[in-house]
């Protein structure tokens, strides 16, 4: 298990370095930052001056090698738009984020398995073929789409939930402001939590369903059948068990790419967490910030996966996980 | 009984009638102040701040006269020195009283700043002739003294003075560091920022002690969130979470025209867009006739009509209406026979190829309009190449000149055409700072000379003929493709009354803001 976390927490290290090199090499493909920064009628000559102070202008070993050194002792560089250290501008909106992907894990989780299992079980019958067509919707809408049309819809004509931002929050500790416990911030989390969800949510039905009508073919549980076990017990106690293996691996890795898609629903929300500071970042060619980003992410996606093998070991006690390591 | 019930009911509803609710609104812009500090960026984002936490010596009235502000009067003292009196009893956020030791300083800190010191690159200095009164000096004789004096916006000098907390200078103007001046501010104007939260939202309060109680503005509080969305920024209007929006996209206006829960106000803006041409990149160029055969094989009116959706005004010069330099006469010329006809007498019948850039999210339907000019080149044998580009990789495209007709859009920070033809279409000389965006390499030394001698002409009739007849040069040569000059839109729930506030120059006044 040590050797494990250990072997892991080195990959980590190589995945951010070869992050950080790749982000770091397109930002000159990017555009330049000063044209952000200062105004139309300032002279070629200023800007020039404010290249050689923000050392725009060293080469690019110079400029890797600066950077990587600071990285090292955790300085990512300040954030030329925020005038802050890039990471801790990041960690401050990583809670809004983390906030949205959890509201949407826990739609995905108490919707996708009902329905999964449901049209497991009768999948002849007219609402699985109705889960599954709205499934293949969901897949195809363009996760901006579904927001924007959900604001219309209920913010404008319904007037039920408001169309933008958190709302109130309450301090809990750090930089950590949580919608979740007031009315007003539960509110706003419903529309970007759907629309998040509504990526994913697809993608777990259809995952559960076809897994669970495989176990439910196979040798163990006929032979539960054939012994008289009541039918909620081999649905819900053996058969879900084994379906819910590949869908904790599949599950984990697809939390991580759900970070990607706050970028496009915190845009059209004008929800401040990370993803729209990565736009925003993009737009202004902030390049600490964009790197910061990338590594940031980069750890939140080793991190998942690691925690999904630790889970799927203990679960499935046939796997070692030596082995994987 | 009856009577005294009825005395009573009415003085009931005099008193109602004639209290003037304060109001809480709520304001949604694309973006926030990028800093508190008004002389670390020259955008419109930092003037409207300016205008509601500050006040300028003078400001713009919507029909581009001046108002006096801080400066109660002004008058030339001689062709190089203008003299201002300043208002009295007027006070800062802070309680500190104005005096002209602000105003000085401020200037002085505007000659440092980056952004700024260009506008004021032309003035000496600023004397202090007693408390109430400065004089701005100028090296040469300037006609745009006020022009300029709309952008000085007195700072509370005592407030930035001495070290804060770091030990640094409070008066310390840092483009991409944190200083104090970015977190803290100090002006005259009618809204303090009460809080913010960079990137989420700012917080405004009325200034209990705003000098100007002529204003009837009855705005309190201002919350100010940025919707970077054009999408999100409507639908949170239109479903009451905003009051006021600005700027709207054309492709909501009839959403907005057709709600009953907000107003649309647009107004004919003052930034043209062009196209350049390159005469060193491409000999063809050099040749006015090609020049004149594209401007007149491109159909301005019909870009402003199918694309712009009638939200642009076409044009055929730099200066839109309402500035000195425009000339009546200089119409759109769209003539598909005479392009062509032009082209063969240039001896290019047959055509050639060219490239073009433009980018694809600084101006309205910036890559469409990019498109159909290129099209329209198609008819006079030009084959073009293009390739549109998000901002932050087509100004230093620009900047090198990468390709041979590049799109720009200006606007002049004085609201004066010298201040195109300075910056789009003077022979460029880096040293003079001169050309600077002129990536055709138009040289007219004819209408330089019009131009420098227009810089220092204090007499108004003799320079609007001056720049009307530089207007018509780069006409005739066909100096540039004139596309149109945006307009302006912004948007507002039923009860805010925003259009007298509103201006060409999107410097919302919202001190001055009624709400019913």
């Amino acid at each position: 298990m040590i050797a494990f976390l250990i072997k892991r927490t080195l990959q980590a290290i190589v995945v951010m370095f070869i992050i950080s090199v790749i982000s770091f090499s397109i930002q000159d493909q990017l555009g330049d930052p000063l044209r952000e920064m200062v105004g139309q009628s300032v002279s070629e000559a200023e800007r020039q001056a404010l290249r050689d102070e923000l050392g725009l202008n060293d080469p690019f070993i110079t400029q890797y090698l600066r950077f990587a050194g600071k990285a090292l002792q955790g300085d990512l560089g300040n954030s030329y738009f925020y005038k802050e250290p890039a990471l801790s501008v990041i960690l401050n909106k990583l809670p809004a984020t983390l906030e949205l992907v959890f509201g949407a894990t826990i739609i995905i989780m108490f919707l996708s398995v009902p329905l999964g299992v449901y049209a497991a079980i009768n999948p002849k019958s007219l609402l699985s073929s109705f889960i599954m067509g709205i499934s293949i919707v969901g897949i195809s809408i363009p996760v901006f789409l579904t927001a924007i049309f959900s604001i219309y819809f209920f913010s404008i004509h319904l007037g039920w939930l408001p169309s933008f931002g958190r709302g109130e929050t309450v301090h809990m500790f750090g930089s950590w402001n949580t919608g979740y416990l007031t009315a007003d911030g539960f509110r706003h989390l419903v529309l970007p939590c759907l629309s998040l969800a509504s990526i994913m949510l697809p993608l777990f039905i259809r995952l559960i369903r076809s897994e669970m009508i495989e176990v439910l073919q196979s040798e163990y549980v006929k032979f539960a059948w054939a012994k008289g076990l009541k039918r909620r017990r081999i649905w819900f106690l053996h058969a879900l068990k084994n379906t819910m293996l590949p869908v904790i691996t599949v599950g984990g890795v697809q939390i991580g790419t759900m970070v990607a898609y706050t970028i496009l629903t915190e845009t059209v929300f004008q929800w401040p967490g990370m993803g729209f500071i990565f736009l925003e970042a993009v737009n202004r060619v902030d390049t600490p910030l964009l790197v910061a980003f990338l590594i940031v992410v980069g750890a939140i996606f080793v991190i998942t996966n690691t925690l999904v093998d630790l889970i799927y070991g203990l679960v499935n006690p046939t796997v070692k996980l030596a082995g994987k390591g | 009984m009856k009577l005294k019930h009825t005395l009573i009911a009415g003085a009931v509803a005099l008193g109602l009638s004639f209290s003037v609710q304060a109001a809480d609104i709520k304001i949604a812009y694309d973006a926030d102040p990028v800093s508190l500090d008004p002389h670390e960026q020259l955008s419109g984002g930092t003037l409207q701040l300016s205008h509601m936490t500050f006040d300028p010596l003078v400001r713009w009235a919507s029909d581009l006269s001046f108002e006096p502000r801080l400066a109660e009067s002004w008058e030339r003292v001689d062709d190089k020195t203008m003299r201002f009196v300043l208002r009295q009893g007027v006070k800062f956020h802070s309680g500190n009283e104005m005096t002209a030791d602000d105003v000085v300083w401020t200037f002085n800190r505007l000659k440092e700043s980056p952004d700024f010191k260009g506008v004021f690159a032309v003035f000496s200095g600023m004397n202090k002739v007693d408390d109430y009164t400065v004089d701005l000096i100028s090296s040469e004789p300037f006609p745009l003294v006020l022009n300029n004096a709309t952008y000085i916006f007195p700072m509370d000098s005592k407030f930035y003075s001495g070290e804060d907390e770091n030990g640094k200078d409070k008066a310390e103007l840092v483009k991409h560091g944190d200083s104090f001046a970015s977190r803290q501010l100090s002006g005259t104007g009618p809204f303090t920022v009460s809080s913010r939260e960079q990137g989420v939202k700012v917080e405004f309060a009325r200034f209990a002690d705003y000098w100007d109680s002529n204003s009837p503005g009855n705005v309190d509080n201002i919350t100010l969130t940025p919707i970077k969305e054009d999408a999100t920024r409507v639908a949170a209007l239109l479903s009451g979470d905003v009051d006021f929006i600005a700027p709207v996209a054309p492709t909501d206006h009839g959403l907005i025209e057709k709600s009953d829960k907000a107003d649309l106000i647009t107004m004919a803006g003052t930034r043209i867009i062009t196209f350049q041409m390159n005469q060193d990149r491409r000999e063809e160029f050099k040749d006015a006739r090609v020049r004149n055969a594209i401007v007149h094989a491109i159909n301005n009116e019909a870009i402003v009509k199918k694309i712009m959706k009638g939200f642009a005004t076409a044009g055929a010069q730099f200066s839109p209406a309402g500035y000195l330099g425009h000339n009546e006469a200089l119409a759109p010329r769209y003539d598909l026979d005479k392009a062509k006809a032009l082209m063969e007498e240039a001896g290019y019948a047959d055509g050639f190829s060219i490239t073009m850039m433009a980018p694809n999210n600084r101006y309205v339907n910036d890559d469409k309009i990019a498109q159909a000019v290129a099209s329209m080149l198609a008819k006079i044998n030009i084959k073009v190449d293009l390739k549109t580009v998000p901002k932050a990789q087509y100004w230093p495209a620009f900047d090198e000149r990468a390709a041979d007709m590049m799109m720009i859009g200006w606007h002049s920070d004085t609201e004066d055409s010298n201040n195109f033809f300075e910056f789009l279409s003077a022979c460029v000389d880096t040293d003079a700072g001169l050309g600077q965006y002129n990536s055709g390499n138009y040289c007219n030394p004819e209408a330089d000379k019009l131009m420098k001698a227009a810089n220092s002409e204090i007499d108004t009739a003799k320079r609007t003929e001056m720049m009307q007849q530089i207007e018509t040069m780069l006409y005739e040569d066909a100096a540039f493709v004139p596309l149109h000059w945006q307009n302006l839109a912004w948007a507002a729930a039923k009860n805010v009354k925003a259009e007298p506030v509103l201006n060409a120059m999107n410097f919302p006044y919202l001190g001055d803001l009624v709400v019913e």
